[in-house]
């Protein structure tokens, strides 16, 4: 009978992965060209980083860490504005654990609440609900940030809200979408990905579908993998198989969690609160159209961007000048060509996202491979 | 963020809109607001900040894990012969 652990060691097995590593060295050598595979999801750069996969892959296999990680591509200016929300008089500021250190232009949030600002950090979305009935005379704002994934939980947040009138609560929204980001990389003329690992949780809620247009623009293989190392090492061997039989296709490699249609009430329930933003300023990318979302015209009462428009810094902030986050989200440099990578850089004193967030390219590498700088394993 | 954890059913509060998840002896409420068909006891399923996003489907994982399993051995027989 399956047993919860199985859903975990079942997809650790040594042995499994070592076949794997095989099956793709053997494979690979099929393959004139060299594969460049970009994992678009934070969390398989840390599967990937945690489990030493790259020793295991022949040299014509590279990776290429891709944005999706929803801290790390926030830029400057939209915490600047959470901070200016919570400097409020007034305001509880409440947020997601992961951007309490991502650094503003001025400071990060824990250092504004360390300052005396109400900034309340929080696991699950709901918890929101009792801050803003404790305090019926405090203006309640929800900093959401997330992709597909964490979408669906912000809407049932707004139809609580509503159902509950509690009318303290506001939401300041950067819930940012995968495909446009996908096609800014692609769009980059130094991009040189030709092959994609698909997130696995944005594809549960939006379903697989959403990588057609992937496949169909770009003539890229798109696996979309689980996140243990059988998942990854399978998905990497997918990606090698079409390779060398001159295909590209869409393949769920993660078939226990992932369907073609995703999760249609979250769909929904996104699609009764939002809309499409005509553009968005993302980190190191720059502004995508269509790439973000926005409440609806009919829950203008809810949006602190409306409400406190006019106390809102709006200038674009640029990274620190060693910064190489930019680079590092676009494919074009690793954490270790970052000349402050280890060296004033750490995930104690990050100058940039990648370090603070858990999913962060350089906080993977940082973790997993410490600050011993050598050459790149695969230049 | 990304990073959910298989876990399993062990109550549901259906009027709260709610489940009792064990996730390795650790357990806690989520909201099953997200979801379109009930959810039973002995259900394993996948979290997301308080939230539970989809089942898992607990054949499709079988399968997975005998085919790699499979493989396992064969190549482990072949070693032996």
């Amino acid at each position: 009978m399956l047993e919860l652990k199985h859903l975990y060691q079942g997809f650790r097995d040594p042995q499994t992965i070592a076949n794997l590593a095989r099956d793709i060295q053997l494979t690979a050598k099929l393959v004139k060209q060299q594969i460049n595979i970009m994992e678009v999801c934070g969390g398989h750069t840390h599967t990937i980083m945690k489990y030493g996969l790259l020793d295991l892959l022949p040299d014509n296999i590279e990776f290429i860490h891709g944005p999706g990680c929803p801290v790390c591509i926030m830029p400057k200016e939209r915490i600047d504005q959470a901070a200016a929300l919570a400097s409020q008089e007034n305001v509880i500021l409440v947020t997601l654990g992961d951007m309490i250190r991502v650094p503003g232009s001025k400071g990060s949030l824990a250092s504004y609440r360390a300052k005396g600002c109400d900034i309340r950090p929080i696991y699950d979305p709901l918890d929101t609900l009792k801050i803003a009935r404790d305090n019926p005379d405090k203006t309640v704002v929800f900093f959401a940030i997330g992709f597909e994934t964490s979408t669906p939980m912000t809407a049932i947040l707004l139809q609580l809200a509503e159902h509950e009138r509690l009318e303290n609560l506001l939401f300041h929204i950067n819930h940012v979408l995968v495909p446009p980001a996908i096609d800014a990389v692609m769009h980059d003329p130094k991009a040189r990905v030709n092959a994609f690992i698909g997130p696995a949780h944005v594809s549960v809620i939006s379903g697989a579908k959403i990588y057609r247009s992937t496949v169909e623009n770009y003539g890229t293989p798109v696996v979309v993998a689980g996140f243990e190392p059988v998942d990854v090492m399978d998905s990497i061997l997918r990606i090698v198989r079409q390779k060398a039989a001159g295909k590209a296709e869409l393949d769920i490699q993660y078939s226990r969690a992932v369907s073609e249609d995703g999760n249609l009430t979250a769909q929904a329930k996104v699609n009764q609160f939002f809309n499409v933003r005509p553009q968005f300023r993302w980190r190191g990318l720059g502004p995508i159209p269509n790439s973000a979302l926005q409440l609806k015209p009919e829950y203008a009462h809810r949006d602190a961007e409306l409400r406190f428009k006019d106390r809102l810094p709006v200038k674009e902030i640029d990274d620190h000048k060693a910064c190489q986050c930019g680079d590092i989200l676009r494919g074009l440099a690793k954490p270790k060509d970052c000349k402050v990578f280890g060296r004033g850089c750490n995930p104690e004193t990050p100058l940039g996202s990648c370090m603070v967030s858990s999913e962060g390219a350089c906080n993977a590498y940082y973790r997993y491979q410490g600050i011993d700088i050598k050459e790149p394993h695969h230049g | 963020m990304c990073l959910s954890i298989p876990s399993q059913v062990v109550a549901v509060d259906i009027e709260r809109q709610s489940v009792t998840v064990d996730t390795l002896g650790v357990r806690r409420d989520v909201s099953s607001h997200l979801m379109n068909e009930p959810l039973e006891i002995g259900d394993y399923v996948l979290i997301h900040i308080g939230f539970v996003m989809n089942k898992i489907d607990k054949e499709d994982a079988q399968q997975s894990i005998d085919l790699y399993q499979e493989i396992v051995t064969k190549l482990e027989n072949e070693a032996i012969h």
